[in-house]
């Protein structure tokens, strides 16, 4: 039995940033089909760290990090849920005083943006966070920054995104996607056909296909964060903690459980699934117990790892294609596009609605893929030659 | 009252140990669990909702008998052999 | 060296020193192979012919009753292997991967290459949430059988028994042997399913008979024997103080200190899941079992599943099951097996898989308890999620699939992982969807298999034991 749906706008991908944008739309009154291989959130946008961090990210990105930031506290009247939406702080912190010194940089470069960053010296540190180890020396705190629980967030941006009008079809894989006349006829698992006047391509770590298939071939590979959660644990950490330099990233829920990141693990048979590595685990553990002694005696009692579109200058692709009129790129957030996704849902819903946006994107247009002078190397794995790895996995 | 009722090996040797403070005995060929139900009606309470647990499976499935000991190290008490000096915590909700 | 030499100096990797593991391990040996039998007790037996930490007055008779011959037989063939394979016993398998296991022995976490695994990863209870079964004096059947056997403990001065199949009258009966103070067996099963027993009677007379003569001996010792039962409530405010339960409309309640609970059991599969084994639905079973052909072997070349973790079987086929996966290994390694044994193995299997569907008809799995499951009773222990939470859960975010009931409620993602409330979990999912139960899937498995502390070293070298 074949189905026909015609639509405004056709959102490929329903993670946080697909449902987002779905929601958006439908406030501006379009109508809205939300396509998902799988699950709406059950890939990068729900098995994230849930870091809700403005500090750390490339300038570029600072004003749609502020734009989204000005969204989390509105969660509840959003999407009906809060998300557990923590605004804890964001405290980076420095080993030594080369990484004080990049700290110290990053305030100083940032500055214009309002984060509100805050330079902790040593003694200080030991004052107020007394819970962190040895061979601290310094951080910078971002007052504003928090945590979210990813698994509520994201899959409660496409209820609400359903509740709001959009039709939400899960398990329905889009095949196929043509320029047709005026504007787009798509293909989807179950016999289904749409056709619509605008097309989002937020398919994540599966979004390459699509932007090749308008001719805009881009460098996106694929990462695999994972997390290991201790069970409850007597609340001693206030803030999300990052590290200058990557490595390690750690919070506690309200209820206790810490979560730690800073490790990848590694595709499964099937690439759209990943496991940590038992070494690798070990090794984020042991630093976890290392870094946060009121840990030393927790178990871990959970892992959990995501599939995430990567680029190779760590700057997502966001914008209208360069190639086909009514296509909208937004992916390849390599690990930090939890915060920004709601921002860039508005962005998105702009772009449609208006042809434009106040908020500025340039630097994310997938045009910088096509000069000469940008080296691409698909394929290979993101983290590992780029040196801090990139990410909201990495507050 | 306790839980568990000691059927046999009542006579085998003593282990010492604290149950929340108090010096108790339990007896070799003890586990952790069994040492602390022959004395109390409960392990730990639970992180939640602070209410009374005492293991379920015995045979290190379910994760219910986690205890705590005063060093704040954790143990499984169905699956860990008692030993002597064990310090045991069972009154801190959340543990640790 | 080339590929094939390294290869086969690998040991194989057997799983679990219950009855399956053991007569694998014993099997590999006669067949010229050296495992290396990973267990996470202290002593070889499982948790059927699990051994006590110290002797006690007790004899194996009185441990283990009918079957002490068995158990004795393992214990000692084990015994006798001593020196022809590896054996780490309190040895956790965390992870599985790319054909590595990691394994928490000693303090420490060793990764072990392995060639051949068989998966000897046995069974616990399988339960169904009912108001007041997480209160202090409320345990499994296993549970209260090991505190029993294992701990010469009962566990407590009136103890009822609630649940169903073979195991809850053998309990009950072990119990009563052994001087407790036994209430009452309430059985779940309806009477007439219990007929169905008289089916296997031609299969294996002398299990029924023993059951039958359990019972009449139950009854003899002054316990009260109840079918039917349903609505079950254990009341209680810091630990067990009575079971009521309705049969037949009318309203029964007992005062007890004690209950051992257990609706037959479930199959431990995670480390399959982890190894890449497939799944299917197994009705009997209701459950998504790793698919195995009538020798053992899985969807993935070079692993094998015996005993109780490949579909519930019992102890004896355990015995077999773990044999004849052996001869499957010796075989898939172009060593010589002796084919006429196996044949015989699976021959004997088959006819103890006819009577599994004798049990399951008369001790029937009440799913249905669910749809009345009320909003306040605690489904999820280890993070107290309760069925209202859940339903709240499945409606908010239109949740179909278990991953993403986990996903938005929580529902085994605690300590244990799923193990205690995963079936539950299943079966409210698809009551409340109106979906059947093989269509809101299963819980993927994640590592660790159980926790593991964050201390937790990496060992110094890789272990490839030659």
């Amino acid at each position: 039995m074949s189905r026909r749906l015609d639509v405004d706008v056709a959102i490929i991908g329903g993670g946080l940033i697909g449902s987002s944008a779905a929601l958006a739309l439908r406030g501006m009154g379009l109508s809205v089909a939300l396509l998902d291989k799988g699950f709406c959130g059950a890939q990068a946008s729900g098995v994230n760290y849930g870091g809700v961090r403005r500090q750390g990210r490339p300038v570029e990105q600072l004003p749609l990090s502020q734009r989204a930031h000005a969204i989390w506290p509105r969660l509840r009247a959003l999407i009906g849920i809060d998300g557990e939406f923590l605004r804890s702080g964001h405290l980076k912190l420095a080993r030594d005083e080369a990484d004080m010194a990049s700290l110290e940089a990053y305030a100083r470069a940032t500055a214009r943006h309002g984060l509100g960053l805050e330079l902790i010296g040593h003694n200080e540190l030991r004052e107020r966070f007394g819970w962190i180890g040895d061979g601290i020396v310094g951080a910078s705190f971002c007052p504003g920054d928090g945590h979210a629980n990813p698994r509520l967030v994201a899959a409660g941006f496409a209820a609400a995104a359903r509740r709001a009008g959009a039709k939400v079809l899960e398990n329905t894989a889009v095949t196929g996607v043509t320029r047709d006349g005026e504007g787009f006829a798509l293909e989807a698992a179950g016999n289904l056909s749409l056709r619509a006047r605008f097309v989002v391509n937020s398919a994540g770590a599966w979004a390459g296909p699509f932007a090749e298939s308008f001719g805009e071939p881009v460098p996106l590979s694929r990462i695999y964060p994972s997390m290991i959660v201790s069970e409850p644990m007597e609340k001693v950490m206030s803030v999300n903690i990052g590290i200058e330099g990557g490595g390690i990233y750690a919070r506690q829920v309200e209820r206790g459980n810490v979560v730690v990141g800073g490790e990848r693990g590694l595709p499964l048979a099937d690439p759209d699934f990943s496991r940590p590595r038992g070494d690798g685990a070990l090794a984020i553990m042991n630093r976890a117990a290392e870094l946060f002694p009121a840990l030393r005696h927790a178990q871990a009692i959970r892992f959990w790892s995501g599939t995430e579109g990567a680029m190779p200058d760590r700057n997502p692709v966001i914008g209208p294609s360069l190639t086909t009129p009514g296509l909208i790129h937004a992916f390849g957030f390599t690990g930090a596009g939890f915060q920004i996704a709601p921002g860039v849902g508005e962005v998105l819903a702009e772009l449609v609605r208006d042809g434009q946006t106040q908020t500025p994107i340039a630097a994310f247009s997938i045009g910088r893929f096509s000069q000469p002078s940008a080296r691409t190397d698909a394929g290979s794995g993101a983290g590992q030659d780029q040196e801090p790895q990139p990410g909201e996995l990495r507050p | 009252m306790p839980l568990l009722r000691r059927l046999v090996r009542a006579d085998h040797p003593a282990i010492p140990f604290t149950l929340d403070g108090i010096a108790c005995e339990g007896r070799a060929g003890d586990t952790v669990l069994t040492a602390i139900l022959t004395r109390a009606e409960r392990l730990r309470l639970s992180e939640f909702s602070a209410s009374p647990r005492a293991g379920f499976c015995q045979m290190a499935a379910c994760q219910d008998c986690w205890v705590v000991l005063e060093s704040g190290e954790r143990l499984r008490a169905c699956s860990t052999a008692l030993s002597p000096g064990m310090r045991i915590l069972t009154r801190r909700a959340g543990a640790a | 060296m080339n590929a094939h030499s390294t290869r086969t100096r690998l040991q194989p990797l057997i799983v679990g020193a219950g009855p399956a593991g053991i007569r694998a391990a014993q099997a590999l040996v006669a067949g010229g192979l050296r495992p290396l039998v990973v267990d996470e007790a202290p002593a070889c037996g499982g948790q059927i012919y699990r051994q006590r930490l110290v002797p006690d007055q007790r004899s194996a008779r009185d441990l283990y009753g009918s079957e002490a011959g068995k158990a004795e037989a393992l214990h000692r063939d084990f015994a006798g292997l001593a020196g022809k394979l590896d054996y780490w016993p309190q040895a956790l398998l965390w992870n599985l991967r790319d054909g590595r296991a990691d394994i928490m022995v000693s303090g420490e976490s060793r990764q072990v290459a392995y060639d051949g695994l068989v998966l000897a990863t046995g069974a616990t209870d399988r339960v169904l949430p009912i108001p007041g079964w997480t209160l202090p004096g409320v345990f499994t059947l296993g549970g209260a059988q090991i505190a029993l056997k294992s701990q010469g403990c009962a566990i407590g001065s009136r103890i009822v028994f609630l649940g169903s199949g073979p195991l809850l009258y053998l309990v009950a009966w072990q119990y009563l042997k052994a001087g407790a103070d036994v209430a009452a067996v309430l059985d779940t099963a309806p009477f007439a399913a219990k007929l169905s027993l008289l089916r296997g009677l031609p299969l294996f007379p002398g299990i029924v008979l023993r059951g039958l003569r359990m019972s009449a001996e139950l009854k003899l010792g002054g316990v009260a024997l109840h079918d039917g039962v349903a609505d079950v409530r254990i009341e209680g405010t810091d630990r067990v103080e009575a079971i009521a339960w309705r049969r037949g409309g009318r309203e029964h309640r007992f005062a007890c200190d004690g209950i051992g609970y257990g609706l037959a059991l479930r199959s431990e599969t995670q480390a399959a899941d982890l190894a890449g084994c497939r799944f299917a639905f197994d009705p009997r079973d209701r459950a998504f079992l790793p698919e195995r052909d009538a020798a053992g072997r899985t969807s993935v070349p070079g692993i094998y599943l015996a005993g109780d973790g490949a579909g519930i079987a019992g102890a004896d086929a355990a015995e077999r099951s773990g044999e004849r996966a052996a001869l499957a290994l010796l075989q898939d390694r172009g060593l010589p097996h002796d084919a006429g044994r196996a044949a015989a193995l699976e021959r004997e299997l088959a006819r103890i898989g006819r009577f599994r569907a004798v049990i399951e008809a008369a001790f029937p799995f009440p799913a249905h308890w669910m749809g009345g499951l009320a909003d306040g009773t605690t489904l999820c222990r280890c993070e107290e999620v309760d069925a209202g939470a859940v339903r709240d859960a499945i409606a908010r975010f239109g949740v179909h699939e278990l991953n993403r009931l986990k996903a938005a409620s929580r529902v085994g993602m605690g300590r244990c992982q799923g193990r205690v409330c995963g079936a539950a979990a299943a079966e409210l999912l698809a009551h409340e969807t109106g979906r059947g139960i093989e269509a809101v899937g299963r819980l993927r498995a994640q590592a660790p298999v159980k926790p593991v502390p964050l201390t937790l070293a990496l060992a110094a070298r890789p272990e490839a034991a030659e």
